[in-house]
């Protein structure tokens, strides 16, 4: 999976550990968002085409590409289901979490 | 200017696999959020992003959370363009090469507040792409209108009532006027069709000097629409003709796609609770904006 991963977020206890500028190094999450969900994404790999419309139309990019399936990264899907409305093969369903 | 058949294609299939815009905090379903998404993906690593105040920079930044995965800065509201042309500038004087500079400005940021800035990029020929994710208003402080809120639409700032179909104006011709600066590149897009929109930022990314693209990006909490259909109804806003895809190069419009006939525009309208209000006769008068909008355009780009 090549996309960045929840850190763990220390509470600085001395100056050297902020950071120097504003933020953080780019891709620090401290925290995932799998709480904002209320539904979940199952993918049929079965009717699945591989079309990757759902791919392209995720908003949050947590859809990836491995070993020619669609998989799905829940630690940062909100469950807002534009995968499964876009779907043209009706692959993925949204399940009550 | 590379002819369009050099640039190599960038699909699905073969677009690259890293994410830089990942694990933000932007609304489910947010249609900017795939705009900014998908840009990045094209563009690669050798970015270096600068966004204005305005959802995408406060859904990115929230500390110690930093969501973009390649070099991304947040700049003064009115200031996104010039910033950019100086990040590029100082990037070419210490002799880089092979990066993009690019600025994600909301509707509000590019056509009223951003708009001078952007004016002076453009007229210096700065090596910038500017992308405008176009929601209709401003949705980041709460949905009050902008200079590119369409007409009868409801905001905060312009309710709905018995005297007035909320907004009174109509969106602005953004980018005509952006290409009436001669720019390099400047095209329109919506996220309903994102092969069309990666193409469009895939030529935008081998333009040399200025470059525009202003893309449709639906909005589910500023609409009132449900979370899965924010792709559908920026779909829905192409087939009905209210947003057009084009494209500007070389000093010449090119409309991208230019439909026989337009679905329905009260089936697009009534899916959204902005524009729940509208009587029949607004409808009417949008209809006739767009009708004259078009045979204007079908009669000067074709």
């Amino acid at each position: 999976m090549n996309r960045p991963k929840n850190k763990e977020y220390k509470f600085p206890t001395h100056i050297d550990d902020y950071p120097t500028g504003p933020q953080y190094k780019a891709g620090f999450l401290p925290e995932t968002n799998a709480g904002w969900r209320k539904v979940r994404p199952v993918v049929d790999h079965e009717a699945c085409v591989f079309c990757l419309r759902c791919y392209l139309v995720c908003p949050d990019g947590t859809i990836f590409k491995e070993d020619g399936k669609i998989k799905i990264d829940l630690d940062y899907c909100k469950g807002c289901g534009v995968c499964a409305h876009e779907c043209p093969k009706d692959a993925i369903s949204m399940v009550k979490e | 200017m590379n002819k369009v058949l050099d640039i190599p294609r960038v699909n699905a299939k073969n677009m690259t696999d890293k994410e830089f815009f990942y694990g933000h905090k932007a609304c489910a379903g947010c249609g900017g959020s795939i705009a900014v998404r998908l840009a990045l993906k094209v563009l690669g690593e050798r970015t270096y992003t600068a966004l204005p105040a305005g959802c995408m920079s406060a859904v990115g930044f929230i500390f110690p959370q930093m969501a973009f995965n390649s070099n991304a800065i947040i700049t003064t509201f009115p200031g996104a363009a010039s910033m950019a042309s100086g990040i590029a500038m100082g990037a070419k004087a210490l002799g880089q090469k092979d990066f993009k500079t690019v600025v994600f400005a909301g509707d509000g940021g590019t056509a009223d507040i951003g708009f001078q800035a952007l004016s002076g990029m453009i007229d210096r020929n700065d090596d910038v792409l500017y992308i405008c994710y176009d929601n209709e208003a401003y949705m980041n402080t709460g949905i009050q209108k902008s200079g590119l809120t369409p007409y009868g639409t409801q905001t905060t700032t312009t309710p709905a009532g018995k005297n007035l179909p909320g907004t009174l104006t109509h969106k602005k011709n953004l980018f005509e006027i952006i290409a009436a600066h001669d720019i390099a590149y400047a095209a329109t897009a919506s996220i309903g069709y994102p092969q069309d929109y990666l193409n469009k930022v895939n030529k935008a990314k081998h333009t040399k000097g200025a470059s525009f693209i202003h893309v449709y990006a639906s909005c589910p909490t500023g609409w009132g629409t449900p979370t899965e259909t924010s792709v559908e109804i920026a779909k829905d806003a192409v087939d009905c003709g209210l947003i057009f895809l084009a494209e500007y190069e070389d000093g010449e419009f090119k409309l991208n796609r230019n439909p026989k006939e337009f679905a329905s525009i009260p089936d697009y309208l009534k899916k959204q609770a902005r524009f729940k209000h509208l009587s029949d006769q607004d409808i009417e008068i949008i209809t006739e904006h767009r009708d004259k909008k078009w045979s204007r355009m079908r009669k000067h780009w074709l």
